[in-house]
């Protein structure tokens, strides 16, 4: 495993191509898809080109990364999907990030290339593609000895950095050959079936350490808000406290009067402090009093009113116009002939991304003012130097993008506004600035997980089986309350109505972790497992007698049921619950341990399992510290995490009132099985977190016999349940 | 400018005297290993030690660390070999990085004093340092790992 090289914005063509003794392989996107070529049509212009990989004479190789890295291990987890049928020897590999470069280094995606990582995208979006990219190098090196030697290529196979010739008892590393070959005119086509068996992978399922992790245990790692620039000076933006309220006037002489301050700079959302220090910007911060222009959308919106009472209103109010998500069979007539009839609601409040670096980026212009650089952590860089550009009024190309790690993301980045802004302040103020949100501005002008009310309501035909499901999601943000709410990948329920009620409070809102899934899941596998209880039944067995399963939920199930020890029963004041989630491709199923603190209203989880299919596990142990992210993060919102707004404007302020799951309330054992799967990489970001909150909701149920209807769980609900 | 010792060197910072401690590391001396995360004393991703106790930079002033003995992440081995911090690659704990120094620097405070946590005194002593990424199971496997080695 090698170094990393992050300087994206150097690894330009010229300086991978240029100079640089050994072989190059660079890529091209055709039509037909991302194909490696050689120099020559590289340099044809109807292609768009990039290196993807170097092999130089001293057997060392340099492999492209085009995935952003946040903490999920992308970075290196993509590019050894190449090493694996290029047959490397990783510890020869170094790792370049590569540029924002999408029509080069994108992944397809609706018929055009983006970079974007999203929805637990990256390995299943570039798994194939950067295989083939490896198996054609392999192909070249393979063709080239074979010359050297005057055998036929097909007599030779290759081991780690080495092409072997076993009849004849003699090998070249991949260095010598890079030392006399060239790349062929026409590089060989490959075709999937060349490529590698599961049971040929030597990188696939063995342990690769991830390259980041040493910079990120001394310090090294660099983050946008890292980067020092020579004369480089400090902002911060103030925003409305209504959200996207405008600002109006503010105290500008006063604050221009704090000492350092160099700027003040009016923006479409707010005002940004520019000095020579950041403590100065924070002293200026205390002093700036802006009047903010009236008649914001969010003016006046009062959050838990909506929840409490708007949305239950609109779901009454058959006038109401819903959106059908899905519908399948003759719901009506399911209901009308049910024995009976399960009819719950379910409520979840807003979250907060609470990536822990707040936002921030750093823009430098040149002097003639027709260029930018820009260090930014994001998750699609691609889109964001488009998006700069564009608020720029710049060409693409006089954007100059470095990519840097993030600390944190969970969705919030793949937006690029807190950049935007930094580049806007810079070239106001002339000078290189590095602009920061204060966390309190981090929390204020946040992009939320929508709040939302659940209407759900489950037919029981006469064999006891559910036959008719009715879900109404209500809230703000369209596809961000909907996604996770179809139920066919895991049960068949003949007859399904799913609609959407929308409402529009003028709040940012953004994809969260698993989006709408953790509320939706939730809500569903509540549901379910009310229905169980009452049927009298264990809810596996409820699960497997009365509700259709696809084979995939049955595999997950079966597996969760063995690895939590299902049917054992627990210590004295602690309980089980299940539950089950689909995201990104993957299924999983989960159980939790839970005890309860009754007087204080707290709930602890203790232990959970997790039995995932996730496809081939490119990297087990990675995939492994993904699922637990996914667990964590989502049960810090199942019991914790909680934005209210009033008049418009955010409550919550700091890690004080919006409160993140801390290691005493994390469990104390995670165990999570991969199912053993030949079948091609899904998503694993987000498959821990959206079954989290029925899990803990369906054991403080087996714990106490009352249900939680809405998360998180605080403890107010806790006791309120618990005196139903 | 005050002076203060940081990573056994003295340094002296051209800063007022209530300047918070993790600004005059992270953009006055350039150590940006010590990371900002709320500025206000709940998350801990600023923690270094200041005469070898782990303390939250973001609530100490320039002028209160005058004279002491500050160590970062980046004054805790030449080259990343303190104990602690091979433990976090065996176990390869990081995942978006961001609150591992102040992770390590409030780990390295606890073995120092008891070489042989219990999983409790683990816990209760990293309570305090907010890790987003959920990388919480690990930290404990982790210190666990290098007990008795500091
Ligand atoms: S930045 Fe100091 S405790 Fe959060
Ligand atoms: S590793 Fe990301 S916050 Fe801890």
């Amino acid at each position: 495993m090698g170094n990393i090289k992050l300087d994206t914005a150097q690894i330009s063509r010229r300086h991978f191509l240029g100079g640089a003794a050994g072989l190059t392989f660079v890529i091209s996107i055709g039509p037909k898809g991302t194909w490696l070529v050689a120099d020559a049509a590289a340099k044809a212009p109807e292609y768009a080109i990039g290196a993807w990989v170097r092999i130089t004479p001293d057997n060392q190789l340099t492999i492209i990364t085009p995935a952003a890295e946040m903490g999920q291990g992308s970075m290196t987890g993509v590019p050894i999907a190449l090493a694996e049928e290029l047959d490397a020897d990783w510890s020869t590999v170094t790792l370049e990030m590569a540029p924002a470069d999408p029509a080069t280094f994108g992944y397809n995606r609706r018929g055009g290339k983006v970079m974007r990582i999203t929805g637990s995208r990256a390995i299943r979006s570039y798994f194939e593609q950067m295989r083939l990219a490896g198996a054609q190098v392999r192909k070249v090196l393979l063709q080239a000895a074979a010359e050297e030697w005057g055998v036929d290529a097909s007599t030779l196979v290759t081991e780690p950095n080495t092409v072997v010739d076993r009849l004849n008892k003699r090998k070249l590393s991949y260095g010598e050959i890079a030392s006399f070959a060239t790349v062929p005119a026409a590089m060989p086509t490959v075709s999937t079936d060349e490529l590698k068996k599961v049971s040929e992978f030597r990188l696939i399922g063995n342990p690769v350490p991830r390259a980041d992790i040493p910079a990120k245990v001394d310090g090294s790692a660099k983050f946008s808000i890292d980067v020092q620039l020579p004369g480089m000076v400090y902002a911060s933006t103030v925003h409305a406290p209504v959200q996207l309220a405008e600002p109006e006037s503010w105290n500008d002489s006063e604050v221009r009067r704090i000492p350092g301050v160099i700027d003040v700079v009016r923006l479409d959302k707010g005002v940004a402090i520019v000095a020579d220090t950041f403590e100065h910007v924070l002293a200026a911060r205390r002093v700036l009093a802006v009047d903010w222009k009236k008649g914001a959308p969010a003016e006046g919106y009062d959050s838990e009113k909506a929840l409490e009472q708007d949305y239950m209103a609109m779901a009454m109010d058959r006038q109401s116009p819903r959106r059908s998500v899905a519908e399948t069979g003759d719901v009506t007539n399911a209901f009308a002939s049910a024995v009976k009839v399960y009819k719950a609601d379910f409520r979840s409040d807003y979250c907060y991304h609470a990536q822990m670096e707040p936002l921030n980026a750093v823009a430098r212009f040149n002097a003639a003012g027709d260029k930018v650089e820009i260090w930014e952590g994001t998750q699609s860089p691609g889109g964001s130097r488009a998006a700069i550009a564009d608020a720029l009024e710049f060409e693409f190309e006089q954007v100059i993008h470095h990519q840097m790690y993030m600390g944190g993301a969970f969705g919030r980045r793949s937006i690029t506004d807190y950049t935007i802004e930094t580049a806007l302040i810079a070239r106001a103020t002339k000078r290189p600035v590095k602009m920061i949100w204060t966390r309190e501005e981090d929390l204020a002008f946040a992009m939320f997980r929508p709040q939302n009310l659940q209407c759900l309501e489950a037919a029981l035909d006469d064999d006891g089986k559910i036959a008719g499901w009715r879900h109404c999601v209500i809230g703000d943000g369209d596809r961000l309350i909907t996604s996770g709410i179809n139920i066919e990948d895991y049960y068949t329920i003949p007859n399904r109505l799913i609609e959407q009620l929308g409402a529009s409070h003028g709040i940012r809102l953004k994809h969260w972790r698993a989006v709408a899934h953790p509320f939706n899941i939730f809500a569903i596998e509540s549901l379910v497992d009310e229905i169980a209880a009452d049927q009298g039944l264990d809810p596996l067995e409820f699960r497997r007698k009365r509700l259709a399963m696809t084979p995939k939920a049955e595999a997950v199930f079966d597996a969760v049921e063995k690895l939590s020890n299902w049917h054992t029963p627990r210590p004295d004041g602690r309980a089980l619950g299940l539950s089950v989630t689909e995201r990104s491709g993957s299924l999983g199923a989960g159980v939790v341990e839970i005890s309860l603190d009754r007087e204080r209203g707290r709930i602890r989880v203790h232990k959970v399992w997790a039995a995932i299919d996730g496809g081939i596990i490119v990297q087990p142990d990675m995939a492994r510290a993904n699922v637990e992210s996914g667990i964590v993060y989502g049960l810090s919102s199942v019991l914790k995490e909680r934005a209210t707004i009033k008049n418009g404007a955010v409550v919550q302020s700091n890690f004080h009132d919006y409160q993140v799951l801390k290691m005493s309330e994390a469990p104390e054992e995670i165990h999570v099985e991969f199912l053993d799967r030949e079948t091609s990489p899904t998503g694993l970001g987000e498959i821990g977190n959206p079954f989290i909150g029925a899990a803990v909701a369906n054991a403080f149920h087996a714990l106490t016999g009352k249900r939680l209807y809405h998360m998180p769980f605080t403890p107010e609900r806790v006791r309120a349940a618990l005196q139903t | 400018m005050i002076k203060l010792r940081v990573n056994g060197k003295s340094v002296a910072v051209a800063a007022e005297p209530d300047t918070p401690l993790l600004w005059a590391i992270r953009e006055h001396l350039k150590l940006t290993g010590t990371k900002y995360g709320c500025g206000a004393g709940h998350c801990g991703a600023c923690v270094v030690h200041v005469d070898g106790r782990a303390v939250k930079s973001c609530q100490l002033s320039l002028s209160r660390a005058a004279g002491s003995d500050v160590t970062t992440i980046e004054g805790l081995s030449p080259d990343a070999s303190h104990p602690l911090q091979k433990a976090w690659i065996a176990e390869q704990v990081p995942q978006c990085g961001y609150c591992q120094s102040g992770q390590i620097m409030k780990a390295v405070e606890l073995l120092e004093k008891n070489p042989h946590p219990s999983r409790d005194q683990i816990v209760r002593h990293m309570d305090s340092v907010i890790c987003r990424c959920g990388t919480y199971t690990r930290i404990v496997s982790a210190i666990q790992r290098a007990a008795g080695e500091v």
